[in-house]
């Protein structure tokens, strides 16, 4: 290897050095702080693998470490010197030691360029913004691509998704559980909707509410309760549905931006609404009279649109008839009277009774039995059938 | 000294002490926390105290520095937090009974009072829980209880919030409001005396819109026999004579069909119109 390969991580660690030194000071300090600043690298984002290789400098210093480290230091810090004729690092430094040549100082360089890269460059999704921290306090927030931080315990990126919609759902359909909800007029309703939110403003999101999903669950029922104990039951039910999910995604959109939550409500759609099991029979009994009425009014229908047809028929053949029968009433009127007596005895038994003057008694059992034995004329008397005219 | 730093042990010591000395000396107070810093159990400052309106990285949120070991840190939440209240049972003025759940969100805005009379947040949301309690109770029981489903709601809620932010203040604690999440009716009578008043409801729907149904379809049918009535009145009306003729021819044809099913007998006496002509005159 050239001695100007060897130049440049000798000097990034040589710069680093000290970076990582006062970076040991919450590591290394009270149990108190360990709890708060332990997770710090664990929150940026997507360097996953940064942790185990961060381990070594960080948890291992308090142990077999510290023993070589003022050597080390001054090892590199010497020859670094050497190289580009000035003293980089703090004081310290001691001309007389002796040359540490291992491969300690290139692993712990390679180590502190690696954890340099990782903490200082952050790949932003196009759908996350990027919360920067500066030693706790806010920075700025960065937008999606490559954002570049100072290396970790001084700067944290925390990466949150603002696009994601994210879905609370309250109620259940289906099952047993129900979420029952006084409606305006006193009445109970079995309700299910899901609330539909994402998050407009990462950093308010991140420090304004102890625990934001929670709240907006809470805020999401309070305001559908609110919402729908000013509805009655029928619009509850059916036509106010979309009146009520709009009520209801203003009505939460006011209260989380009271809380400066930076959450944006995006919908609120009712799954279900519905009568409670424990009545539902008698509002299918109302369905079923609805039915029923409509069976009524369809039956009565058609029976209008019957005899409305049939007197319609029956008076435009008799007006036809008419017609013709005014030209020459006496003749047609004969004519009809024949023809109809025609249809009429040619397929009938007939009687004529001849002599006048006598009452018979008629058996009408017999002339049935003989009218149906035999088409002979009886010669039995009978009553007179009067004809028409 | 340089060869003292040289001995592994002294140096290995040294680190940790400045490593200890560190620690206890500098803070990262984030935004979401504020911090008493208080010497020998006396509070003596706040670090990142709540100022309505702030802007995030313009807040006292960063680096603190303390002195080591005289001076402890204790954190308070800046968030807004929520206390909830367990189930309670209201009784409105027209003693119907209600069971309500509600939740009040509040904000330390004064931490060191909160430290000084609370000790800690636990101690402040147990101190507000019971309040809530009370206040919503009897406000609400000051309440028919339909106006309790009412818009008018609002209303209870701010006395609530007012009562309940009067306390509150006591803690360092604000209250930012105050919500009922749910407002049912109790299992058991109550519930079951609901369901049954729906149910008749229902039920005299049912037969309502029965009845209604049935009274149309006569209607219906009344005014079909009206319209065929007008209809034939019209056309037959022009010669009643002739109609009467016309509808009797008909009716024979009808009457005395065979097809119809039936045995016709027909005695005629020869005085019959239609034998008029049989007797060869």
């Amino acid at each position: 290897m050239s001695k100007k390969n060897f130049a440049l991580p000798r000097f990034i660690a040589s710069v680093a050095a000290p970076i990582l030194a006062m970076a040991g000071g919450p590591w290394g300090g009270k149990p108190q702080d360990d709890a708060q600043d332990g997770d710090k690298p664990g929150d940026g984002s997507g360097t996953g693998p940064r942790n185990p290789w961060t381990q070594p400098p960080g948890g291992g210093r308090g142990g077999e470490r510290p023993a070589d480290r003022p050597s080390l230091f001054d090892d590199l810090l010497r020859r670094s010197r050497e190289r580009f004729g000035g003293g980089r690092g703090p004081g310290g430094a001691e001309p007389g030691s002796p040359e540490v040549r291992s491969l300690w100082p290139i692993a712990l360089a390679v180590i502190l360029v690696l954890w340099v890269i990782m903490t200082c460059f952050h790949r932003i999704g196009p759908q996350e913004r990027g919360v920067v921290l500066q030693l706790g306090k806010y920075s700025r927030t960065l937008s999606p691509g490559i954002g570049f931080t100072l290396p970790a315990p001084f700067e944290t990126v925390d990466s949150v998704d603002v696009e994601e919609i994210r879905t609370i759902d309250v109620g259940s359909v289906g099952d047993g559980a129900e979420n029952l909800v006084l409606t305006g007029d006193q009445n109970i309703i079995d309700l299910a909707y899901s609330v539909r939110w994402n998050i407009r403003d990462a950093e308010l999101y991140m420090f304004q509410l102890a625990d934001p999903d929670s709240t907006i669950r809470e805020v999401a029922e309070s305001a559908m309760r609110s919402v729908v104990a000013t509805v009655s039951l029928p619009e509850a039910l059916g036509a106010g549905r979309t009146d009520i999910e709009q009520r209801v995604e203003q009505r939460m959109q006011e209260i989380l931006d009271g809380y400066r939550s930076g959450v944006r409500v995006q919908g609120v759609a009712i799954k279900q609404a519905d009568p409670p099991e424990a009545v539902n029979d008698a509002f299918k009994e109302v369905s079923a009279a609805q039915q029923a009425a409509q069976t009524y009014m369809n039956e009565a229908r058609a029976y209008a649109q019957q005899l409305a047809a049939r007197a319609q028929g029956e008076a435009a053949a008799f007006d036809k008839v008419y017609e013709q029968y005014r030209l020459s009433p006496e003749v047609t009127r004969r004519r009809m009277y024949y023809e109809t007596m025609e249809a009429v005895l040619a397929d009938t038994d007939k009687t004529v009774v001849e002599p006048r003057g006598v009452v018979p008694y008629l058996p009408l059992p017999e002339v049935k039995r003989r009218s149906a034995g035999a088409e002979a004329q009886s010669p039995a008397v009978g009553a007179n059938a009067q004809g028409g005219q | 000294m340089q060869a003292l730093f040289r001995n592994p042990v002294v140096a290995a010591l040294t680190a940790l002490a400045v490593v200890i000395l560190i620690g206890s000396t500098i803070a990262i107070v984030p935004e979401t926390r504020q911090a008493v810093i208080v010497r020998f159990g006396e509070p003596v400052r706040i670090i990142n105290p709540y100022h309505a309106n702030e802007r995030f990285g313009s807040t006292g949120a960063g680096v603190a520095v303390r002195i080591p070991f005289a001076e402890q840190i204790v954190w308070i939440d800046k968030r807004i937090q929520s206390v909830e209240m367990e189930r309670q049972q209201v009784l409105s003025t027209d003693q119907l009974r209600l069971q309500v759940d509600a939740f009040a969100r509040y904000r330390i805005t004064n931490p060191l009072r909160m430290y000084i009379s609370a000790g800690t947040e636990e101690r402040v949301a147990d101190a507000l829980r019971p309040i809530l309690g009370s206040a919503l109770r009897n406000e609400l029981g000051k309440r028919t209880f339909v106006a309790l489903l009412s818009p008018e709601r609002g209303q209870v809620m701010n006395n609530i919030e007012a009562g309940l932010n009067r306390v509150a203040r006591q803690y360092g604690a604000e209250v930012i409001d105050v919500r009922i999440k749910r407002a049912d009716l109790p299992d058991g009578t109550p519930l079951q005396s609901a369901f049954q008043r729906m149910r008749t409801a229902r039920q005299q729907e049912a037969l309502t819109i029965r009845a209604q149904g049935e009274k149309q379809a006569q209607i219906i049918r009344a005014d079909a026999d009206a319209g065929a009535a007008n209809i034939y009145a019209a056309s037959f009306g022009k010669d009643p004579s002739f109609y009467d003729f016309y509808r009797a021819m008909q009716a024979y044809r009808r009457t005395f069909n065979a097809q119809s099913g039936g045995q016709t007998n027909i005695i005629l006496s020869p005085d019959n119109e239609f034998l008029r002509e049989f007797q060869g005159r």
